[in-house]
C-alpha cells in the first residue's frame, strides 16, 4: 500500500465533470491530482475493431442492473471519448420540471437564462458548432426527410465534431481515430496538464475517509491494464478538497461505500437516478419507398442503404419539446447510430410470430442492417432509479475482463415514464411508417431492462435537503469540501443529450469550489480562462 | 473440479452450439451435423464463432460453460417429458430437440420473469455478438476470412490501412424545416 501522498485537490474521474474543474483549479494555482479508473489512450490506439481487448471494450463499460443497464466511458476523458458529441442546450421548460417531488426540482438559482453564459463557455472551449445540411450524413438526412414528409420539423443538431476532419466512419464509441471529435483529450485535459495537474489512469477510487486536519483521504486500488477484474496495489492520497466526478453510475457508489468512514450520507445519494428517459426504436426502411416517397437517392441510385455511414446522431425533431405539453409527454426524437456488438440484440422484429429478438426472423432482419435507422427517444422519466448496497470494489461486479459488469442499480419505470415512452414510440411509428417508408419497433426491455447512455441524477443538486444530495454549489450536504460535478448532479432528465448541460454545470460550479479551496488554505484563484486546444490526443508519461 | 472427459467435452460443445444456433440459426456444416438444426440457408452464430467467443477467458462465461450445458440439458429433459417427446439418446437432450422446441424452451428460459434468465441472456449475448461483430477476432481479419455474420449484415471493407472512411456520405441539401423556435446557437428554446 502506498500512502502519505497529499495534494490540494483530488478529482475522481476525468470526464466533463472532472476535467473542467481540474483545469480551472490547476490554472488557478492549486495542486491537482486526477484519479481515473480507466486507461489513457492516444488517438492511434482508437481501433476500428470489435475484438475483445480493442479500444471498443477497453474504454467503454456496459453495466447491467436490475431493470436498467448503463453504458458509459471508462478511460481518461470519460464519456467525452466514447460520446457522439451531440451538444444541444436543454430546453427552458426542463429547468422548471417538478418530476417525482411535486415541486421545482432544480435549484432556484439555475434557469436556462442563468446557465446560458456557462453553456457559451463550453461551446467556445470544445468547440461546439452548428451543423449545415450539406454535411449531414445520409441517416440524418433520411430522418429529416421523413419528418418533413410527416409535416414535422427537424434540425441538424449542434455538435462537437470537426466535420472537416471527420471520415463518417461511425466508430465514435471506440474513440475518434481522426481527432475530429472534440473529446476532453483535446482541450481541458491537456490544458490541465500544462498547468501542472497530474492524471493517474487505472486508479479506481473505492472510498473516502477524513484526515485529522479537516481534509479527506482518498483510497484507491490500481486496476490491471488488461483485465479490469484484477486489482493490484492500494494507496491513499490526502486532499483539502475532493471533487467526485466518477459518473452517475459510480459517484453514488463511492459515497455509499464511504459511509462507515465519513458518516451518514444525504438520503439522495444513490437515489433519484434518471436514465434521461431514454429508449430506442429501430426502423427498417424500404429502399424503393425512400426513393419514391421522399425523392432521396445516392449517386449510385440507392435511396439509403447507409446505416454504417455517419457520425452518430446528427438530426433531431424537437416538435414535442413544447412547454405547453404536460410534463412526461415532452421528448425529442433523434436519429442515432448504434454500433454492432451491442446494437442489434435488443432490436425487435415487427409482427414476430415467435421470439422477437432472436431466431430466424431476427436473422432475416439483420440481413437488412444497412437499411436500419435507429431512433433515439430522450424523454422525462420519474427519477425512479435506486442504488442498492455497493459491490466489494468499483461500481460493478465485472463479468468480462473489460466492458461487461453487473451493478447495484434498480429501476422500475413508473406509469409517467411508460406514458412518455408510449407516446414517443407512437410518434416514431407515425413519422417513419407513413406511406410504407419503414417498419418500426422499439428495442425490447425484456433482456437487460431499460438502458441509458446518459445516466443522471443519482447525487443531485437542489434546494431541498430531503430530495437533493448537493446544494446549488454542488457541495455534498453534511460533508463540506466534497463536491460532485458530473452527470449525477443533474436533477433530472433533460429531454436532450446531456453532455453540454453537465459541462456547463461543472463550469458554473468552479468559482464556488475555488472559494471553498481558498477557505481551506489552498492558494488558488479563479481566472475564468478557457483551455487552449491541441491537435491530437497523446497521453503524458505517468510517474510510477 | 474434475477435468472434462472427451465425451463430456463433446456433449458440452454440441449443446452450446445448439443454443447458439437457436439464437442465430445457420446451415448444417455437414449432413450429420446434429448441433445445427439447419433451418437457415447460410452460416449463423455457430459458423461465426460463437463457441470461440464463449470460451474466450476475456468474456467471463468460459468457466461456467460446463454448468450451463448441464443445466440446459436438464431443462431439455424436463421439457421433453412435459411435452411427450422422445429424445435421441445418441446426442445431449437439448441437441435432440427439434428447432421449434429449442426455440420454445429458450423463450421460456430467457423470459423476463424466469429466475435463471440472467445466465441464459449472457449466452445469448455472446451468440449474437459472434454473428454481428465477430468479437473473438480482429474485424478486418473476419471480413477477409468471409465471416458469415459480417457478410450477411453487409459491413463494407475498410481502407487498406484497416480504417473506414466514407467520402460520399450526404444528400447534401436541406431536407426539413428547422423548428421555428430554434435559438441562434442551434438549440431548442
Amino acid at each position: 500500500m502506498t500512502s502519505g501522498a497529499s495534494t490540494d485537490v483530488v478529482v475522481i474521474g476525468s470526464g466533463f465533470g472532472g476535467a473542467i474543474p481540474a483545469y480551472h483549479l490547476a490554472a488557478g494555482g492549486a495542486r491537482v491530482v486526477v484519479l481515473e479508473r480507466g486507461p489513457w489512450l492516444s488517438s492511434e490506439e482508437f481501433d476500428h475493431d470489435f475484438k475483445l481487448g480493442s479500444s471498443y471494450t477497453r474504454i467503454f463499460d456496459f453495466t447491467v442492473g436490475d431493470g436498467m443497464s448503463v453504458l458509459g466511458g471508462n478511460c481518461v476523458g470519460g464519456g467525452s471519448v466514447v460520446y457522439f458529441a451531440t451538444m444541444p442546450r436543454a430546453p427552458r421548460f426542463v429547468f422548471e420540471r417538478q418530476g417525482s417531488i411535486g415541486r421545482r426540482m432544480w435549484p432556484a438559482a439555475i434557469t436556462r437564462d442563468t446557465l446560458d453564459p456557462w453553456y457559451d463557455r463550453v461551446c467556445e472551449a470544445l468547440p461546439i458548432t452548428m451543423q449545415s445540411w450539406d454535411k449531414v450524413p445520409y441517416a440524418g438526412g433520411l430522418f429529416a426527410a421523413a419528418c418533413a414528409h410527416a409535416g414535422r420539423t427537424a434540425n441538424p443538431v449542434p455538435s462537437a465534431v470537426d466535420v472537416d476532419k471527420c471520415t463518417n466512419c461511425n466508430w465514435m464509441m471506440a474513440g475518434c481515430r481522426f481527432d475530429a471529435k472534440r473529446s476532453l483529450l483535446l482541450n481541458y485535459l491537456p490544458a490541465a496538464l500544462a498547468h501542472g495537474a497530474e492524471i493517474r489512469p487505472l486508479h479506481e477510487v473505492q472510498h473516502l475517509s477524513r484526515t485529522d486536519d479537516g481534509g479527506y483521504r482518498v483510497h484507491y486500488r490500481v486496476v490491471d491494464g488488461e483485465d479490469y477484474r484484477i486489482l493490484h496495489d492500494s494507496g491513499t492520497i490526502d486532499a483539502k478538497i475532493v471533487i467526485v466526478a466518477a459518473g452517475a453510475g459510480a459517484t453514488p457508489v463511492i459515497l455509499q461505500r464511504s459511509e462507515p468512514t465519513l458518516g451518514t450520507m444525504p438520503s439522495a445519494v444513490g437515489r433519484y437516478f434518471s436514465g434521461n428517459g431514454e429508449r430506442l426504436n429501430t426502423a427498417v426502411f424500404d429502399d424503393d419507398r425512400v426513393r419514391e416517397v421522399l425523392g432521396l437517392s445516392r449517386p449510385d441510385g440507392r435511396g439509403y442503404d447507409a446505416n454504417q455511414i455517419g457520425r452518430g446522431p446528427t438530426v433531431a425533431t424537437w416538435d414535442k419539446l413544447d412547454p405547453d405539453l404536460p410534463e412526461y409527454e415532452r421528448y425529442s426524437l433523434e436519429q442515432l447510430f448504434f454500433p454492432l456488438g451491442l446494437g442489434t440484440i435488443l432490436a425487435q422484429v415487427p409482427d414476430a410470430q415467435g421470439p422477437s429478438w432472436f431466431g430466424l426472423a431476427k436473422k432475416d432482419m439483420l440481413r437488412r442492417w444497412q437499411s436500419w435507422l435507429t431512433l433515439f427517444t430522450m424523454s422525462e422519466d420519474d427519477n425512479e432509479g435506486v442504488f442498492g448496497p455497493p459491490p466489494a470494489t468499483g461500481n460493478a461486479d465485472r463479468i468480462s475482463q473489460q466492458m461487461l459488469g453487473r451493478g447495484p442499480l434498480r429501476y422500475r419505470p413508473t406509469a409517467n415514464t411508460l406514458r412518455g415512452w408510449a407516446a414517443a414510440d407512437a410518434d416514431a411509428r407515425d413519422i417513419l411508417e407513413r406511406d410504407g417508408l419503414a417498419r418500426v419497433m422499439p428495442w425490447t426491455n425484456d433482456v437487460v431492462g431499460a438502458y441509458t447512455v446518459h445516466p443522471l441524477s443519482s447525487c443531485r443538486i437542489g434546494d431541498d435537503p430531503a430530495t437533493s444530495a448537493l446544494d446549488d454549489r454542488h457541495e455534498l450536504r453534511q460533508h463540506p469540501g466534497i463536491f460532485v460535478t458530473d452527470g449525477s448532479a443533474v436533477p433530472g432528465a433533460l429531454t436532450v443529450n446531456p453532455a453540454l448541460t453537465i459541462a456547463a454545470l461543472a463550469e458554473r460550479a468552479v468559482p464556488g469550489i475555488v472559494r471553498a479551496a481558498q477557505e481551506r488554505g489552498v492558494p488558488v484563484t479563479y481566472h475564468g480562462s478557457l483551455p487552449e486546444g491541441t491537435a491530437t490526443a497523446v497521453p503524458q508519461v505517468v510517474p510510477g | 473440479m474434475q477435468p472434462e472427459t472427451p465425451e463430456e467435452q463433446q456433449a458440452r460443445v454440441l449443446t452450446l452450439e445448439a443454443f447458439a444456433d437457436t439464437i442465430i440459426p445457420g446451415t448444417k456444416r455437414s449432413a450429420d451435423d446434429r448441433a445445427i438444426a439447419g433451418v437457415s440457408p447460410d452460416g449463423g452464430a455457430v459458423e461465426s464463432g460463437a463457441l470461440a467467443l464463449m470460451e474466450d477467458p476475456a468474456g467471463g462465461v468460459s468457466l461456467m460453460l460446463g454448468t450451463l450445458s448441464e443445466a440446459l440439458n436438464a431443462h431439455a429433459t424436463r421439457y421433453a417429458e412435459a411435452n411427450g417427446l422422445t429424445l435421441d439418446p445418441a446426442v445431449p437432450p437439448f441437441v435432440g430437440l427439434a428447432f421449434d422446441h429449442r426455440t420454445a424452451l429458450l423463450s421460456h428460459l430467457l423470459a423476463p420473469d424466469n429466475p435463471e434468465k440472467e445466465m441464459w441472456v449472457g449466452l445469448a449475448l455472446f451468440s449474437n455478438m459472434a454473428y454481428d461483430s465477430a468479437a473473438h477476432m480482429n474485424t478486418r481479419d473476419a471480413l477477409a476470412a468471409g465471416h458469415p455474420g459480417l457478410l450477411a449484415i453487409g459491413i463494407t471493407r475498410p481502407d487498406d490501412d484497416g480504417l473506414w472512411r466514407f467520402p460520399e456520405y450526404s444528400y447534401g441539401r436541406p431536407l426539413s424545416r428547422p423548428h421555428p423556435h430554434t435559438t441562434p446557437t442551434g438549440s431548442p428554446a
